[in-house]
């Protein structure tokens, strides 16, 4: 991992590097704030489902990083796109966090989905690689537009054995759109280990094949992530065209909460990488620097709780959605003749209540989900 | 318990064909190792080795495609694709080529693949874990799709799929994957690769899931032992017999099952989970005003998913046909 950028210590034998300009300590304190609630959103959604509340979740235990940091440095006006992975990061721009849970919970309509264009963030995406070129599109619109809006999309080391990938990394190039590649190579796509879903050593050098600049950064490393994104959307947004950034980590926790990582790697190696998680390097870098004592770093903590436990009241007092729900947007605007029908033959019978619970035992237990 | 649920079944199936002839390889996401996420293609990997049970890189268009050469070199894949909606990054390849090989090559060579679909919904998935594509497929000309509901068909007709030399689009209905057991004999239904027609059976009739000769409910996948309970509630209350078909071969249709049913019992309900406008729903009941029209007391009804996309799983039994529902079709084709 020598190639690695990297900018937070290990408080031992690795050295921090200089804070990247850009960044005061307001700005390190907000993302530490960003990384924690991020936890706090994943781990409260496993307890969840555990407890049969949601359905199956796509954990992201030990990515914050990725996200908030690559997140933090994009301008308001950026477009996002992320993967089931980075499924909460629209609380990061203002999305309820009660609204991601339900979305969790199989709720449809406006309880379960938010604005895209208002939030500037993409649906949580289930399909792997499909969203890669929306943010071509939208980064190219602005282009065409005039503005200097650069755009972002999360994906998987996997999603980039899928032919969106190449198709939109390709367009990007071509068109010299401010796009950003934001590849989390955490090397497990469910049970398949990068070394047998690709034949190069790296993500990054995909890219030479779309002459794209790529680097490759520490994906534990908050600041990493975040330097390596802004320098890639101040160049696109420049007309310098779109950059693949890969993020080395390594998945910690399971693919999915219905998924059993013994079955196919040694669970001692996650464990081994369990240490690099960034919330804790972070928290202590920060009080290395004097920004954050560990009793600052506690309220931060105990707020982002609170706002998660509101928001699972704030998800679990919000009604079902009603049967109509699943005829409503589908079309934006004059809905079919046959939605009518459909709607009063479901009312004449009633709604179905859910017959067995959620993530009942012979349902769930071999789902992947997502 | 005794018996098998469809995923054993299926899981003897690939086991059967693996041993019948060493030309059946698997290919497909997380097969190998795991033995897939619904777990049909567990023991594989430790029986047959990493050469015919093969994981592969997360790309669909790359599975069915390579699955495609593989077969016109002479081997015989089986692909699996994960989930329902994943499978259409290889739509392309199914429809221009796994479709076209045998008329574009004069019989010669066929793409004589399998692709094994896991569909439907009921299972309180995320979004797109629930589709139901088949007619997507049925109206792909030179494919053939079929669709089991008995663990003993889902083992039989996979191996007929196999030994088939047409591409065979094979739809399982995960939500009753696990439903119930049934005694599959591990005695092959047919001699594998040397069959006598009773393979190409297998994947052309329907099956007669209830008999009954008052009303006929036409159906496949998991909407079939829903149609069976509310035919029994039919039976219950009201002294009605109800037919109740599975249809097995969504493409092409049997024909003669469907008809004979319709002019046996004069009133149809066709019932399945896909959205309903240009679903198989709509091709049956033509069949049988084509045919049988003489024969009927009323018109066909359809009782189906709506043209919606799958909704969030919180109301997804609001969209699958409830017994309920299949009801008050039934109703309304009895008293019309
Ligand atoms: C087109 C498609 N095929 C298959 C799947 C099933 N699936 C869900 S996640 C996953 C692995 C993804 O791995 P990667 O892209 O590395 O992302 P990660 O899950 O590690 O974040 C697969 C195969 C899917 N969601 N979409």
């Amino acid at each position: 991992m020598g190639d690695l950028l990297r900018i937070i210590g290990n408080g031992k034998d690795v050295p921090d590097h200089p804070v990247p300009d850009g960044l005061g300590d307001k700005d390190l304190i907000e993302l530490y704030r960003w990384l924690v609630l991020l936890r706090s959103f994943d781990e409260r959604a496993v307890a969840l489902q555990r407890q049969g509340r949601i359905g199956t979740y796509a954990l992201y235990w030990g990515e914050e990083a990725t996200q908030a940091g690559s997140l933090y440095a994009l301008e308001e006006t950026d477009w996002i796109f992320p993967s089931y992975r980075q499924n909460s990061i629209g609380i990061l721009r203002g999305v309820p966090p009660s609204v991601i849970l339900a979305w969790w919970r199989g709720y449809g309509g406006n309880t379960g989905f938010y604005d895209t264009r208002h939030f500037r963030t993409g649906p949580i995406c289930v399909p792997i690689g499909t969203h890669i070129p929306h943010a071509v599109g939208t980064s190219w619109a602005a282009k065409l537009r005039g503005e200097r809006t650069a755009s972002l999309a999360w994906f998987g080391e996997g999603a980039t054995s899928e032919g969106d990938f190449h198709e939109a990394m390709n367009f990007a190039s071509v068109f010299k759109t401010a796009t950003i590649f934001f590849c989390t190579n955490n090397q497990w796509a469910i049970s398949t280990p990068v070394s047998q879903q690709m034949a190069t050593k790296t993500v990054a050098e995909k890219a030479l094949a779309y002459a794209m600049p790529a680097v490759r950064v520490d994906g534990f490393d908050p600041l990493a992530c975040w330097k390596a994104t802004k320098d890639a959307a101040d160049r696109g947004r420049a007309g310098g065209g779109p950059t693949l950034i890969e993020a080395f980590c390594y998945r910690i926790g399971a693919h999915g909460t219905a998924d059993d990582p013994r079955l196919y790697r040694d669970e001692s190696e996650a464990e081994k990488w369990k240490s690099h998680e960034p919330l804790g390097s972070m928290a202590s870098f920060l009080e290395r620097l004097g920004v954050l004592d560990a009793s600052g770093a506690e309220k931060i903590r105990h707020e982002a709780k609170q706002t998660i436990i509101d928001a699972v009241t704030e998800m679990e007092t919000t009604p079902t959605p009603g049967l109509e729900v699943i005829f409503d947007n589908v079309y934006a605007k004059n809905p079919p003749w046959m939605f009518a029908e459909g709607l009063e033959e479901l009312r004449s019978v009633g709604q179905r209540e859910l017959v067995k619970p959620l993530n009942a035992p012979d349902t769930q237990t071999e789902e992947e989900g997502a | 318990m005794t018996g098998s649920t469809m995923v054993e079944a299926l899981n003897l199936a690939l086991h059967q064909a693996m041993d019948a002839d060493d030309r059946v390889i698997v290919l497909g996401e997380d097969v190998a190792k795991t033995g897939g996420v619904f777990r049909v293609t567990q023991g594989l990997l430790d029986r047959f080795g990493k050469d015919r049970i093969i994981d592969t890189p997360l790309a669909e268009a790359g599975i069915v495609g390579s699955a495609i050469g593989m077969a016109i070199y002479g081997l015989l894949p089986v692909v699996e694709i994960q989930f329902d909606a994943f499978v259409y990054p290889g739509f392309e390849q199914i429809v221009v080529h796994a479709a076209r090989y045998a008329w574009r090559t004069q019989g010669q060579v066929p793409a004589s693949i399998v692709i094994r679909i896991p569909f439907g919904g009921g299972v309180r998935a995320p979004e797109l874990h629930s589709d139901s594509p088949e007619a997507l497929f049925c109206h792909v000309p030179g494919l053939k799709v079929v669709c089991p509901t008995t663990p003993r068909d889902a083992r039989d007709m996979l191996l007929a799929a196999i030994e088939d030399p047409d591409p065979v689009v094979f739809m399982e209905p995960k939500r009753i994957y696990r439903a119930g057991r049934q005694e599959v004999p591990e005695e092959l239904p047919f001699e594998f690769g040397n069959s006598n027609g009773e393979a190409s059976a297998l994947l052309s009739t329907a099956r007669t899931a209830r008999e009954g000769s008052d009303l006929a409910i036409l159906t496949y996948g998991s909407t079939v032992p829903l149609s069976v309970e509310a035919a029994d509630h039919l039976a219950a209350d009201r002294g009605i017999e109800t037919k109740v078909v599975d249809l097995r071969s969504l493409f092409p249709l049997d024909v003669d099952a469907i008809v004979s049913a319709a002019q046996e019992c004069g009133r149809v309900l066709v019932v399945h989970e896909a959205p309903r406008s240009g679903g198989l729903g709509a091709e049956v009941s033509s069949l049988v005003h084509e045919r049988a029209m003489l024969d009927l007391e009323a018109p066909v009804l359809r009782v189906t998913g709506f043209d919606v996309p799958f909704p969030q799983f919180a109301n997804e039994d609001d969209y699958i046909p409830s017994v309920d529902r299949i009801l008050q079709g039934a109703y309304r084709v009895l008293d019309f």
